[in-house]
């Protein structure tokens, strides 16, 4: 169905130098971490990234695959490349059937214009035909649930229905193959869910869906095959089980460490922007795997760049299925509400020693405002880093030596009263 | 990137092709690939067969840019008569009144706005072509199709104010009893040529504003400079006659004058037109190949 031969794709710096301010928006964080990894390797002589580099993979009909990799990894250049928005530099893709990319939802909408008329303008930008539309329209506005709101401009719309409508205009489209990215990632959980069951059942229709993602148990639950890409190339193709569990365990030393030296490519907004955020040890130091007895930092460094707003920088702990072990959000009595004023924040939150179980833990983050709620950023999956098992009498395993299951292992203070019992003392004593 | 012939084929849903749940292939694969993703030839034109294939979308990219353009105005529409009506007045008290240009013998109220019309349609198209791919970045980035819709849609969306602006002149032409002769047919054609025109001069300069944004700075500035090269406000007749040859080789001499004599009923002048004709071709060759050519890059640096 979709054949890709030795695909490579060259950036050349010196243009995007010159280039307008929004190129950043418009090349995705993929391509600028590519580049700045490469800068190091060569000192920035030659001028040159391979984003992408020989890449080669073939999926068949019918197939579901993720693709997975860091950011930076080359995963957007090669939907760029296979949504036919960019041009490889080298190889060559044979698509056997129409291809839909839904590199975003609600492509093309436009706020001024009511649901009706972007269901229309959207749909054919997606290519589909206005006869078609025409045809699904009452589905797709069922399906949105907005109808008494057709005739408004998108602008009134609530985030919530607006991301509805364009989803189902998406989710109306019928290429034989579809490539999704990432739109899982907007939204609240019940249409994530929607999103999910929406493309399991394009799925079961056989058709093939090229699905890249930062959302592991999504890609577990979604996809058979994965494809792992790292510095541009294909470092893993097999079941997605064994290639996700490859890829959160070789992340290697930088896992427990990100920053973004350059702020605009920081996460974040106008508002607010992450600069570094690193799991350590107790003598703050950065760390990757950690002893279970000890605690451990999850420590932010965020740049507040307009006085006024109440952040909470919140985090949670996954475990490696993807089932998350708990959210915590800055609750610094100092700090908790407290009108943030412009300048560099580095905050640490402990979790305490023996409490999380032993095994690789995912990090998410996110910088949020309260009153009114407004998440600044979202980073996914951002650090990952191991609890190392131990055993003894200060664990909570204590000498017990097999499978230790559970999301958490909090060493509990046990306490036991015993009261001697005088029967129990005589038979004791009778029988001996 | 090439696309096999098929490509067509490739954007008609075909409905006959949903299979069940249970059902795995229910039709075979082709054995041709619909579509062949590989790197550009360096020089290829834009195939005006796409704006064959894609007619919907530019049809809806235009109807987009209309609606948009008027939605939120107090006036809404009137502007289109308001612009070309105040700027005729301006010139009409300026040039008609004070300095008093000379206009072939028709009042210089029906003259310049007979130039105004053609020219307010050239420039605002040229102007909105030239921004419209940074305008459309959210589009470029994230969806394919033939990235030249774009300027063209834009040009396109223009024609509608021109449309209506026709009718004022329908009714200064009637107030002035301007009679009526077999050339007003060739309106509809003159129209043709500068839509062709701002579309070849759009596709360029919205291609180079994507790398440069000065493009976008500098266009207005130009086309002010553009309109005092063009007899819009003054008859070509003004224009001396050893600064004739120089003055003629903008090819608007020719679609403005025409017009307006078209309009008026007066002697058009063919070899004027007909040098017009001439460039609007060559430059619209250029146009599709160097638009192919740049298009290559708009994605990455958009």
């Amino acid at each position: 169905m979709i054949k890709v031969e030795h695909i490579s794709k060259l950036y050349r710096l010196g243009s995007t130098h010159n280039a307008h301010p929004t190129l950043r928006e418009g090349l995705a964080g993929a391509f600028k971490a590519a580049l700045r990894r490469q800068n190091n390797g060569d000192n920035g002589k030659k001028n040159i990234i391979w984003a992408l580099n020989d890449v080669s993979f073939e999926v068949s009909r019918g197939e579901v695959i993720g693709i997975i990799g860091r950011n930076g990894a080359g995963k957007s250049t090669l939907l760029k490349i296979l949504s036919r928005i960019t041009d490889p530099t080298r190889g060559r893709i044979e698509l056997y059937g129409r291809v839909g990319s839904l590199l975003e939802v609600g492509t093309g909408f436009h706020p001024e214009l009511t649901g009706r008329e972007n269901i229309f303008l959207n749909g054919v930008i997606m290519g589909m035909k206005r006869k078609e539309l025409a045809h699904k329209f009452d589905e797709i506005v069922a399906f949105a649930e907005i109808d008494r709101f057709i005739d408004t401009p998108v602008k009134r719309y609530s985030s919530g229905m607006y991301v509805r409508l364009a989803f189902a205009v998406a989710a109306h489209l019928e290429p034989e193959v579809l490539i999704v990215d990432e739109v899982l990632a907007v939204g609240d959980e019940l249409f994530q869910k929607k999103c999910l069951g929406k493309m399991a059942e394009i799925a079961g229709e056989g058709r093939t869906v090229l699905f890249v993602s930062h959302n592991m148990p999504a890609v577990l639950n979604l996809c058979p095959r994965a494809i792992l890409l790292e510095r541009g190339g294909v470092t893993k193709d097999a079941s997605s089980s064994e290639v996700v569990g490859h890829y959160l365990h070789t992340g290697g030393a930088n896992l427990a460490h990100r920053e973004w030296p350059d702020i605009s490519t920081a996460p974040g907004d106008d508002v607010v922007r992450l600069r570094s955020i690193s799991v350590i040890d107790e003598d703050e130091q950065v760390c990757q795997s950690i002893d279970i007895r000890n605690k451990i930092g999850i420590k932010f460094e965020y740049d507040v760049l307009e006085s006024g707003p109440r952040l909470a920088p919140t985090f949670n702990i996954a475990m490696e299925s993807g089932a998350v072990v708990f959210w915590a959000g800055d609750r610094d009595p100092n700090w908790e509400n407290t009108p943030r004023l412009k300048g560099r924040y580095s905050t640490t939150a402990w979790i305490p020693g023996n409490f999380l179980n032993a095994g690789t833990m995912i990090v998410s983050a996110t910088i949020s405002r309260v009153r009114p709620t407004h998440e600044h950023l979202y980073e996914q999956g951002v650090l990952s880093f191991e609890v190392m098992d131990r055993m003894g009498s200060d664990t909570a395993r204590g000498n017990f030596p097999g499978h230790f299951a559970g999301a958490v292992r909090p060493l509990l203070p046990w306490e036991t009263r015993f009261a001697p019992k005088d029967e129990g003392s005589v038979e004791m004593g009778a029988a001996s | 990137m090439t696309t096999s012939a098929s490509d067509s084929a490739s954007l008609t849903p075909n409905s006959t092709n949903r299979t069940g749940p249970n059902c795995l292939p229910q039709y075979e694969l082709p054995d041709e690939p619909l579509v062949i993703i590989e790197p550009r030839k360096s020089w290829s034109a834009v195939g005006f067969h796409d704006f064959w294939v894609y007619r919907e979308l530019l049809y809806f990219l235009t109807l987009r840019d209309i609606k948009v353009r008027y939605k939120q105005t107090l006036l809404g529409v009137l502007w289109v008569l308001l612009q070309p009506l105040l700027t005729t007045i301006v010139f009409t008290i300026f040039l008609g009144v004070l300095i008093q240009v000379p206009s072939e013998g028709t009042p210089y109220v029906l003259f310049v706005y007979v130039g105004l019309l053609p020219w307010t349609f050239f420039s605002a198209a040229v102007i909105s072509s030239s921004n419209s791919l940074v305008n459309n970045a959210h589009l470029i980035t994230k969806v394919y199709f033939p990235r030249s819709l774009i300027p063209v849609s834009a040009v396109v969306g223009r024609l509608l104010d021109l449309a209506i602006a026709f009718i004022v002149l329908i009714c200064l032409m009637a107030y002035y009893h301007v009679a009526l002769t077999w050339a007003i047919l060739l309106l509809p054609v003159l129209v043709t040529l500068m839509t062709l025109l701002a579309v070849g001069i759009g596709m360029v300069t919205s291609a180079m504003n994507v790398k440069y944004r000065d493009i976008g700075v500098l266009i207005p500035v130009l086309l002010q400079l553009w309109m005092y090269a063009s007899p819009v406000v003054y008859p070509t007749s003004l224009v001396p006659g050893r600064w004739q040859r120089i003055y003629g080789l903008n090819p608007l001499v020719g679609l403005v004058g025409s017009f307006r004599a078209a309009a008026l009923g007066a002697q058009i002048d063919w070899s004027a037109l007909a040098w017009s004709v001439g460039t609007i071709a060559a430059l619209l060759i250029c146009a599709a190949f160097l638009f192919r050519r740049m298009e290559r890059h708009f994605a990455d640096i958009v």
